[in-house]
């Protein structure tokens, strides 16, 4: 670098490249920002460099250091911009990672304009682009003292974009600067900069370190001597707020600060200016709502004048919210609450606050009707916007959080409700909400309509919401062990009528709602077993991955209770269908089982047929059951009798003539086809490579082989039933012992009730497991795939066997049951073409859909004392805790709140000296402010009452709490130790600082003991 | 509380972010994407609010821009929506008619803007007077 290069040329050449780079961005037709000259005037962009001091070849001369070269030729940030905006997007990596390389040469410059503006780049990279800015948190702390106001803005500008407080490492370093820059004689920007980064990214040291710098500026005396001297205006005085919104941050991440900033906070709520109450509002509304309300009960008459007084919405929506927190804690707050809410209801006009005061009225006051009925009319205007979806969707917000106990306000505007859900075009939210709204509505004595209508109408709805509305069929009607289904053969229908839904994903809920009901509902099972044929026997429904749990619970139940099926053979053919090939494994075994069941039954039925016939007893239908013959008689008459109690008589009348009906089935050549059906389909399975298959399939075939051996079995039917004593009626007799046993549910703390055995440890820690468990090893994986034989051989096996078999299977199969098919070779997995067993409306129109939908629901919503046509069957319940969804889930709150909550509880209750005071001047001097402007006087007399009342509970409160329990007498004195005790507190946490903090708390803490504390008031108020 | 203010256009572009809860680089990028992908296809007669996570989304769109804000569940979607348009009034009364353009070329200043209008998630004022005039004095100071 030559260095008696001429400054005028290098001006010179300075401006060439920014004059070349605008006329190329007209060229492209981009749009330059109008004030083109902002960033100078604004004085972000480097000074022109002549009047820049040399500094010699020192900086030069190293390779890696940044010479003058880059300094004269730093790009600016407009130029980095336009360079980045003139280039494709394909070249950006290239430029960016240029810029970059720059920018970390530069950043290291001696020369502060040259480090900003290399640090004013990186921030616009790293918040534009997204680049990795935190290498440069150094750089950025190096530029926080500097005096020029430009440099320190960008500093702190580009410290709250980049800093992390857990993992910037070179926070603790920015103490220094920001205590400097928080300092009252610092200039009010440098302190406003410094409590935004502050805000943003304070680690709990920080704000420790930091909290008793706040308390100056939070002090309504110090902030005004600073805006008395540097701005003379003495109404915005703009420190105050904002070290309010800092002393909100500072106090939620480090509780210690509790004792120090409190009060200060408290203090502006009574300040005049608007601004100020704001921000304090704000924070307590924030400091409220996350954390436990309890310790801000005392505020209360505080935050009631503001409520009265203010004419902020924003304040007042923030004080309402408070209130909702608080009123829920003292019961006298609502009765006091509701003149002025209702006040805000009628007369506002903004939307925002007529909305918070609905959604106060509806959580927290619903026992005071008048206020009720006030916030319903204000939800119905919501809901009749048409044009405004937002008011719409907070009408109905506003009604789901209405309640139960007052359900007739959703029912008043049912038809919005009804219209909201069958909009042509909705938005999902409000369709969501209005579905929440409708099953709120849900009674026994109209689930049958609304669950019909509902799942009817996912049937055309898209995927999505088509789901949202079976979910919420389902989880309402399973509430609480299917407490509102009175005609469980309905519900068990409407269940297989979901499954007919294309979009159905809900397989898991449904699975364990078919299998919980055949286990707890022994009236449903019948009907239950119907629809569970129906699901098996459609091949349409094997392709769908969603619907398999829903199969495999089908041929659960077909298979458990066998007894009610109406055509066995036609449930096995179902059952070992050629596409259940199609089945995960698991699936496919549970389908195999079945098949062992309905075999198992078939030949005991056989069996028993002669004595069925002979003694038409109840005993003997019982046996017929499934139960087994070695039950003595006495057993069998007390569970003839346990049925007799529990069934109706016509009940066990159609028991009977099912069983009767079905008894001429059971031939020898039935049973042979049987056989001979099972022995097909289940041989190839024996070698599936899954073992649950191969494993079920073989129990299969080995039963078969056992009876086949039987040379009895060839013989005549007389033969036969001779040698029932011997070997066939021994196998049959024990595989019904097998299954004979009825299962039943599992209470959900079944599990609590088993004792742990003596030398397990549960608690132990499993770590070592995973050394032991490296990679490699066996994976603790579910799906169990290893078999007997060698792999290869397994999957030539069989790819072969349903080659050879499956065509000729098929075939039968299609023409069986050629219903399911479709006519043409077209895919089997397009589930649209079978035919609906409930649905009346085939894609119809959509206004006809939606009409239909709202005629419907008209009838059904209306709850009606409809007198059941038969009576609820029994739902077996365990014991309380079985299935009963427990609301009451109590919040585990996090440990720092508790601090948080529990240091301000000790400041508000235990030191009752400061807040109290502060609180009953204000208080006090806010009644009699009104007393002169308001003739009806009897608000502040109630206030009056109400300040009695709530300190009534601060005495008793402060009086339980064991460490605080002073005398009312003894009330100043105690005060003064409690300041001792709070002072040497923290001397001890932070002697570092000593002189310097104790300086700051005598000045923080000076205006605050001026105070004048009339003892008379304070009776008044304790 | 708000959680976050972005700033994005309809390709995704980032033109402002600020976080007023500490989050990772990777998170943010993150938290981008997502919730440009949940705003940027919603119809124009869909409210303007969405669910996010645990906490709510109120976003507003004027012309190529959507202005996003997440608040936490049990604020005030209308205040906030309110809100969002009385920034927007701001930034345009202070570029005179604002668009994309001035938001890349001035971002450090649509940041001074935020930062007198919000301030550690919570609003610091609510008059459009105030924080011209106040921006009018800083911009005096150099």
């Amino acid at each position: 670098m030559d260095r008696n290069l001429d400054p005028s040329i290098v001006a010179e050449r300075m401006q060439e490249p920014n004059i070349f780079r605008k006329d190329e961005l007209e060229v492209v037709g981009q749009r330059t920002p109008k004030n083109k000259h902002l960033p100078d005037a604004f004085g972000l962009r480097a000074p022109p460099p002549a009047p820049r001091p040399w500094r010699g070849g020192s900086s030069s001369s190293s390779s890696t250091a940044p010479s003058l070269v880059d300094s004269l030729f730093q790009r600016s940030l407009d130029d980095l911009i336009k360079s980045l905006r003139s280039q494709p997007a394909s070249a950006e990596p290239v430029l960016l990672s240029r810029a970059l390389a720059e920018i970390r040469r530069e950043i290291r410059s001696p020369d502060p304009d040259t480090k900003a503006v290399a640090l004013q780049k990186l921030t616009y990279l790293s918040s534009i682009h997204g680049l990795d800015a935190s290498w440069a948190a150094f750089h950025a702390l190096e530029l926080l003292p500097s005096p020029s106001p430009l440099h320190k803005r960008l500093a702190y500008l580009a410290a709250s974009l980049s800093f992390h407080p857990s993992t910037t490492d070179v926070l603790p370093l920015s103490t220094h600067q920001l205590r400097k820059d928080l300092s009252p004689s610092s200039p009010p920007p440098f302190s406003s900069l410094a409590l935004h980064l502050l805000s943003l990214s304070a680690s709990p040291d920080l704000a420790r370190h930091l909290a008793s710098d706040l308390i100056p500026l939070l002090s309504p005396r110090a902030s005004s001597t600073i805006t008395n001297t540097k701005n003379n205006n003495n109404n915005s005085s703009p420190l105050r707020p904002k070290a309010a919104a800092a002393a909100l941050r500072a106090l939620s991440l480090c509780p210690d600060a509790v004792p120090l900033l409190f009060k200060p906070l408290v203090d502006c709520l009574s300040s005049p200016v608007p601004r100020i109450v704001s921000t304090a509002v704000g924070a307590f509304a924030e400091l409220v709502s996350t954390t436990d309300p309890a310790p801000y009960l005392p505020l209360a008459p505080e935050f009631y004048r503001l409520l009265t007084d203010s004419r902020n919405n924003w304040v007042l929506i923030k004080l309402l919210k408070i209130f909702a927190r608080l009123a829920p804690l003292e019961p006298r707050l609502a009765a006091r609450l509701v003149d002025p809410l209702c006040d805000l209801l009628r007369r506002s006009s903004a939307q925002s606050l007529v909305f918070e005061c609905v959604r106060t009225i509806f959580s927290g006051f619903p026992d005071h009707d008048h206020a009720l009925r006030l916030a319903v009319d204000k939800v119905k205007e919501f809901l009749a916007n048409d044009d405004d979806p937002n008011l719409r969707y907070l009408g109905l917000r506003a009604l789901t959080m209405i309640g139960p106990r007052n359900s007739w306000a959703v029912e008043e505007s049912r038809d919005s409700v009804i219209r909201s859900l069958a909009d042509p075009d909705p938005d999902p939210n409000i369709r969501r909400e209005a579905l929440r709204l409708i099953m709120g509505m849900v009674f026994d004595t109209n689930v049958v309509e609304i669950s019909v209508m509902l799942v009817n109408y996912a049937m055309k709805s898209d995927p999505v919401f088509a789901n949202e509305i079976l979910d919420a069929v389902l989880t309402t009607c399973g509430r609480n062990v299917y407490e509102l289904i009175v005609d469980f053969d309905w519900y068990v229908s409407l269940l297989g009528e979901m499954v007919r839904n294309p979009h159905c994903a809900k397989g898991e809920e449904i699975e364990r709602q078919l299998v919980d009901i055949g286990l707890r509902v022994r009236d449903a099972r019948p009907e239950l077993v119907r629809v569970a044929r129906d699901l098996l026997i459609d091949p349409a429904l094997l392709g769908n991955p969603l619907l398999c749990r829903i199969l495999s619970a089908a041929a659960w139940v077909s298979g458990e209770y066998v007894e009610f099926s109406r055509n066995r053979l036609e449930l096995v053919e179902a059952l070992l269908q050629p596409r259940t090939s199609l089945l995960p494994p698991l699936v496919r075994a549970v389908y195999i089982q079945a098949v062992f069941k309905v075999l198992a039954f078939c030949f005991n039925s056989y069996i028993d047929q002669p004595e069925a016939s002979q003694v038409s007893s109840l005993g003997n239908s019982t046996t017929g059951l499934g139960l087994t013959i070695e039950c003595n008689a006495a057993a069998a008459n007390c569970l003839s009798d346990d049925i007799t109690g529990m069934e109706s008589a016509d009940g066990i009348a159609s028991l009977l003539s099912s069983i009767e009906k079905k008894d001429p089935f059971f031939t020898c050549e039935y049973l042979s086809h049987i056989l001979y059906l099972i022995e097909t389909a289940v041989g190839p399975l024996s070698e599936n490579a899954d073992v649950e298959v191969q494993e079920r399939a073989r129990n299969v075939l080995g039963l078969i082989h056992m009876l086949k051996e039987i040379p009895v079995w060839k013989t005549e039917e007389e033969g036969f039933k001779k040698d029932k004593d011997n070997r066939i009626g021994k196998i049959m007799n024990l595989m019904r012992a097998l299954f004979s046993e009825e299962l039943g549910p599992v209470s959900v703390n079944a599990q609590k009730r088993v004792p742990v055995p003596e030398g397990l440890v549960l608690k132990e820690n499993l770590a070592d497991l995973a050394m032991i468990l490296t990679e490699g090893d066996i994976a603790p994986s579910m799906s169990i795939s290893f078999s007997l034989r060698s792999h290869q051989h397994m999957e030539i096996k069989d790819e072969a066997m349903p080659s050879v078999q499956s065509t000729s299977l098929l075939a039968e199969h299609r023409k069986r049951h050629g219903l399911y098919y479709l006519s043409a070779e077209k895919d089997d997995t397009e589930s649209n073409d079978f035919p609906h067993a409930l649905d009346p409306l085939l894609p119809g129109s959509h206004s006809d859909a939606t009409e239909d939908l709202v005629k419907l629901t008209e009838q059904s919503l209306i709850p009606r004392k409809v007198k059941p046509t038969k009576p609820r069957p029994i739902v077996l319940k365990l014991d309380e805790g079985d299935g009963v969804s427990t609301s009451t889930s109590t919040t585990v709150k996090e440990s720092k709140d508790d601090l948080l909550s529990g240091a301000i509880h000790d400041v508000l209750l235990g030191n009752e000296g400061k807040p109290s005071s502060s609180q009953k001047r204000s208080s006090n001097k806010s009644s009699g402010r009104r007393v002169k402007e308001v003739s009806d006087n009897s608000e502040s007399v109630s206030q009056s009452k109400e300040n009695l009342d709530l300190g009534d509970r601060e005495n008793r409160s402060s009086r339980r709490s064991k460490h605080r329990s002073h005398d009312k007498e003894r009330h100043r004195s105690s005060q003064n130790n409690e300041e001792k005790e709070e002072k040497s507190h923290r001397n001890s946490t932070r002697s570092s600082h000593h002189h310097e903090r104790q300086k700051h708390r005598q000045r923080g803490e000076a205006p605050l003991n001026v105070v004048p504390q009339a003892p008379v008031i304070q009776d008044l108020l304790l | 509380m708000i959680r976050f203010i972005l700033l994005q256009n309809r390709q995704g572009k980032t033109r402002l972010a600020k976080y007023y809860v500490p989050l990772e680089d990777s998170e943010k990028h993150k938290v981008e994407y997502e919730v440009h992908r949940l705003v940027v296809n919603r119809d124009p007669k869909f409210t303007n609010f969405v669910e996010f996570r645990t906490h709510k989304i109120i976003y507003r769109r004027y012309a190529g821009l959507f202005f996003s804000m997440c608040v936490d569940i049990t604020d005030n979607e209308l205040a906030y929506l309110e809100c969002i348009h009385l920034f927007v009034e701001i930034l345009d009364h202070f570029f005179s008619n604002v668009c994309e353009l001035d938001l890349v070329f001035n971002y450090h200043k649509v940041y001074l803007i935020l930062d007198e209008f919000i301030l550690a998630g919570e609003l610091q004022e609510t008059s459009k007077k105030a924080i011209i005039e106040r921006m009018g004095e800083l911009e005096k100071q150099e």
